[in-house]
């Protein structure tokens, strides 16, 4: 049956009356909350926090790098004497705003928001249920990453400032920075220990609400891309995240109990043998934490997919091109993600036989992406586009992804690698990826399905803004990377210039450091927008996009329970501009067109 | 609580044929089998790379207390079975049996821990602490890291003895839902011992 | 009715329970054994994991009732067992093929 037409709006209406109206207090409401709606916003919003905050360290260090050794106006002088002495940026500084800025926008900000965030809120909207299938377990999970990102800011302010090796800990420097449990780098392991607890528990719950509590009628080849895509990322999740935790552990145990996993015998520190057992190996810890980070970045990438998936059929009024060859291409990405992690290691003395096997399978995964944007593309053709800012944002999301895509390939092939690893080119290469691929598709995100959180729209016309500026911006930051790293331009480097051949690309530098200014002040009419719009912004129905999928048969916000009816799917989920119907979109939710 | 009624709590999915929280605690155990690995891996990464196991000579019998071990070994068998026992007098509609033998399993495994303790204190009385050599450092760390899950067990576990047996009145299905996966935990943390076990003590 | 039909099944299974309790007191007791024969270290890690595997396997197939458990749990633990086995063996060939002097090193 179809859910009833209800005065749009206000749209708190509470589905399943029947055990009476309950009102739970404050703490239990916002605090701690069982709803994965509330939860979904919390995600959201300390996700979003995390990435304005991880922006502003880069933005920092684009000074240095802009104009190294030159005092920064205003702000210098405020940082302190330790890392801006003079006003001038101190190599450890830039050394912890790197490895901050790496681990804060990757766990702090991309995956609490797509994950934590979009997936908490949407999946089971999308699938018809009325939570999640361990609500209590959801809220655990957002109160055991809140400390862990606490712990992550707290380690700015301990001796020896923030973790300085690195988002990726290579020992040995990371089991020999800095002294005793308050340093950063052991502030930072435990973060991780808490933020992977946090997101296997969050994984158990997302696998198990879209295995069992699809709603009646919603077989698997009738779910949303979104939710295939989410349902990938949690096995991601579940299965890689452990390798890191056991390797965390491990290098806790090295930098408080003297343990030497990772450090080799015979290491010689500052001229001084170091007083250690030794027999440990440093390629132990690049095993175990690649293990995990390469499939992480395919959890960067694949809720992202699925919200341009849901955004662009959305806005071209027909069905997604492709999408059972969508839905095998991203399972078999998945799979492929586990076996390709060496490729980060090509230049650690690997032998060509296990350096082979990884380059090819790094090849073949490149196929199953390829797919999917070609799928995406072809989604297009022959579209009544509309060009709403969600549909801006997902559009730009196929060239952009194209591109840190196709660079990446250089980077699978050994020889190509060897030139090109730890320089600036591979920076290009996965910022293209993550910013305006991924980052772009959760904007997109958050236009697409503010109205169902909120109830209101937010504002188009600064939305456009938002997206033309932000546009154009990051391809000045990331594009002329990839030439700083062809001419040899290392990462993580403090002065560039001390290199004839950092000199020659020096004045790209400049460039894209105005780029990322340019950047943050593009996020001014979003963050405006966002906060007005909660108050200002037009009222809207169940189904203001005339969209297809599940969410949008509860109200715009949906209440307790979400739906007004239990929900009953009778067909494919894009379902839009087919013949012979009166409207150019058939719901999933609807009994008849 | 104005809890919304989440299908599948007890009643298994007609399609799946599992409770939510089967399925749930089977994925948690997925991912314990790669944490467990990575530190299995991490044991083979290390030992095959030095000369010498343990590297102070002689045999890994010789440094660890094997009769201890083996001991600790039968313990956590025995309350394996005292396990899938507590769940099966739930399954049989009785609780007081259930106590019986679900207290049985939290002794056995208070057990375990005691000798463990035994055997980690007659570690350190000789000054011999994880940072005295990669042998110590996964020996303590394998068996801490599988000691640290039996104390989640155990917690686990006395609830169910407690006050969560409370919810026999209400609901024995979920109650003896709970138990089993309780027990299936339980039997994840002895079949974890049942591999480290030979591999520290005997190879 | 339905409980007596469960009450049924599981006393046909408290036998299984009991033999398989035996088994592995008994290999526990052959795995200390053998480690007393002080067999080559290759021969003594593959008769000490057999023999842990069966142990597992007896545990995991009864007492967890996973001989008899549905295709969604297989399907999990299939995949489990997969990458776990890339786990154990891919650093440990990446590392090993540079100590051992293989073509490339």
């Amino acid at each position: 049956m179809s859910v009833q037409h209800h005065n749009g709006g206000n749209g708190h209406g509470h589905a399943h009356d029947g055990h009476g109206h309950h009102e739970l207090p404050f703490w239990r409401k916002y605090i701690f909350s069982v709803d994965h709606k509330m939860i979904g916003i919390q995600y959201g919003v300390t996700a979003l926090a995390f990435l304005f905050f991880g922006f502003s360290l880069m933005m920092l260090m684009r000074w240095q790098l802009a104009y190294p050794g030159q005092p920064l106006p205003l702000l210098g002088k405020l940082l302190g004497e330790t890392d801006m002495p003079g006003g001038v940026m101190a190599p450890e500084f830039y050394n912890q705003l790197g490895a901050m800025h790496g681990t804060i926008m990757v766990f702090l900000g991309v995956v609490p928001l797509a994950v934590g965030g979009f997936g908490n809120f949407v999946v089971p909207l999308q699938i018809g249920a009325p939570d999640m299938a361990f609500p209590r377990l959801n809220m655990v999970s957002y109160w055991v990453f809140l400390p862990g990102t606490l712990i992550m800011i707290a380690s700015f302010f301990v001796p020896g400032g923030a973790a300085q090796s690195g988002w990726t800990s290579y020992p040995p420097l990371s089991d020999i920075t800095g002294q005793g449990f308050f340093s950063g780098q052991t502030f930072w392991l435990f973060a991780m220990v808490l933020i992977i607890t946090s997101s296997l528990l969050g994984s158990i719950n997302f696998i198990v609400t879209i295995v069992q509590l699809r709603a009646k009628g919603l077989s698997f080849w009738r779910l949303p891309f979104f939710v295939h895509a989410q349902l990938v990322t949690a096995f991601l999740l579940l299965l890689a995240f452990p390798p890191l935790e056991a390797a965390s552990v491990l290098q806790i145990m090295d930098r408080l109990a003297g343990t030497s996993f990772f450090l080799p015998s015979g290491l010689v520190v500052s001229g001084e043998p170091l007083k250690i057992a030794g027999g440990g190996n440093p390629l132990l810890w690049q095993h175990l934490f690649w293990f995990l980070a390469h499939p992480e970045v395919y959890v960067l990438i694949l809720p992202a997919m699925g919200i341009v998936a849901e955004v662009i059929a959305n806005n071209t009024r027909k069905p997604l091109w492709g999408y059972r060859l969508l839905v095998y291409s991203v399972v078999f990405l998945g799979f492929m993600s586990f076996v390709v992690w060496a490729h980060h290691m090509f230049m650690t003395g690997m032998g060509t036989t296990m350096s082979t096997f990884f380059q090819i399978t790094t090849m073949i995964i490149s196929i199953p992406s390829v797919i999917i944007l070609t799928c995406f593309i072809m989604s297009l053709y022959g579209g009544n586009i509309r060009f709403t800012t969600p549909m801006l944002f997902a559009t730009a999301f196929l060239p952009m992804f194209a591109i840190g895509g196709l660079t990446g390939l250089p980077l699978g092939l050994t020889a190509s690698d060897i030139y090109l690893h730890d320089t600036f080119y591979v920076i290009g290469h996965f910022h293209y990826v993550v910013a305006p691929g991924t980052l772009f598709a959760l904007f997109a995100g958050v236009y697409y399905w503010y109205p169902k959180a909120t109830g209101r729209q937010m504002n188009d016309a600064l939305g456009k803004v938002h997206f033309w500026l932000s546009f154009i911006a990051i391809n000045f930051i990331f594009m002329p990377m990839f030439f700083q790293g062809m001419a040899g331009l290392s990462r993580r480097l403090y002065d560039p210039t001390i290199y004839a051949h950092g000199r020659g690309v020096q004045t790209l530098n400049v460039v894209i450091s105005w780029g990322a200014w340019a950047l943050a002040i593009a996020q001014l009419p979003f963050i405006v927008n966002f906060f007005m719009s909660l108050k200002k912004g037009a009222r809207v129905a169940e189904n203001p996009w005339h969209a297809t999928t599940l969410e949008w048969a509860a109200p715009s916000p949906p209440g307790h329970g979400n739906f007004l009816t239990e929900p009953v799917v009778y067909r494919e989920p894009y379902e839009y501009s087919v013949p012979g119907k009166p409207n150019d979109y058939s719901p999933q939710f609807r009994a008849e067109a | 609580m104005s809890e919304t009624a989440i299908p599948y709590m007890v009643k298994p999915h007609p399609v799946t044929g599992i409770p939510n929280g089967k399925l749930g605690i089977w994925l948690f155990l997925a991912s314990e089998v790669m944490l467990f690995g990575a530190l299995f891996s991490s044991y083979v990464l290390i030992r095959t790379g030095m000369p010498h196991w343990p590297p102070e000579g002689g045999l890994s019998s010789e440094v660890l207390n094997v009769p201890l071990g083996t001991f600790n070994t039968a313990v956590l068998i025995t309350s394996s079975i005292t396990m899938v026992l507590a769940w099966a007098s739930c399954k049989m509609g009785s609780l007081p049996k259930f106590k019986m033998w679900m207290g049985a399993t939290v002794f056995l495994a208070l057990v375990f821990l005691v000798v463990k303790y035994f055997e980690y204190s007659d570690k350190f009385h000789h000054e011999h602490f994880p940072s005295h050599d990669n042998f110590y450092a996964i020996y303590f760390v394998l068996t801490g890291l599988h000691g640290l899950h039996i104390v989640g067990g155990i917690i686990v576990n006395t609830f169910l003895l407690t006050a969560g047996s409370k919810m026999w009145q209400t609901d024995p299905e979920h109650f003896t839902n709970r138990v089993e996966n309780a027990g299936l935990y339980w039997h994840f943390v002895d079949l974890v011992w049942i591999f480290l076990f030979p591999s520290l003590y005997l190879l | 009715m339905a409980e007596n039909a469960q009450h049924e099944d599981i006393s046909k299974h408290m036998g299984q329970y009991y033999v398989v309790f035996v088994a592995l007191l008994c290999l526990t007791a052959v795995t200390v054994g053998v480690s007393y024969l002080h067999l080559t270290r290759p021969l003594a890690i593959t008769v000490a994991l057999i023999i842990a595997s069966i142990k597992a396997g007896l545990v995991a197939a009864v007492f967890m009732h996973l001989i008899s458990e549905r295709k969604v749990i297989y399907a999990v633990l299939i995949l489990t067992a997969l990458f776990f086995i890339i786990l154990l063996a891919l650093p440990n060939l990446t590392v090993f093929e540079h100590h051992s002097g293989m073509p490339g090193t």
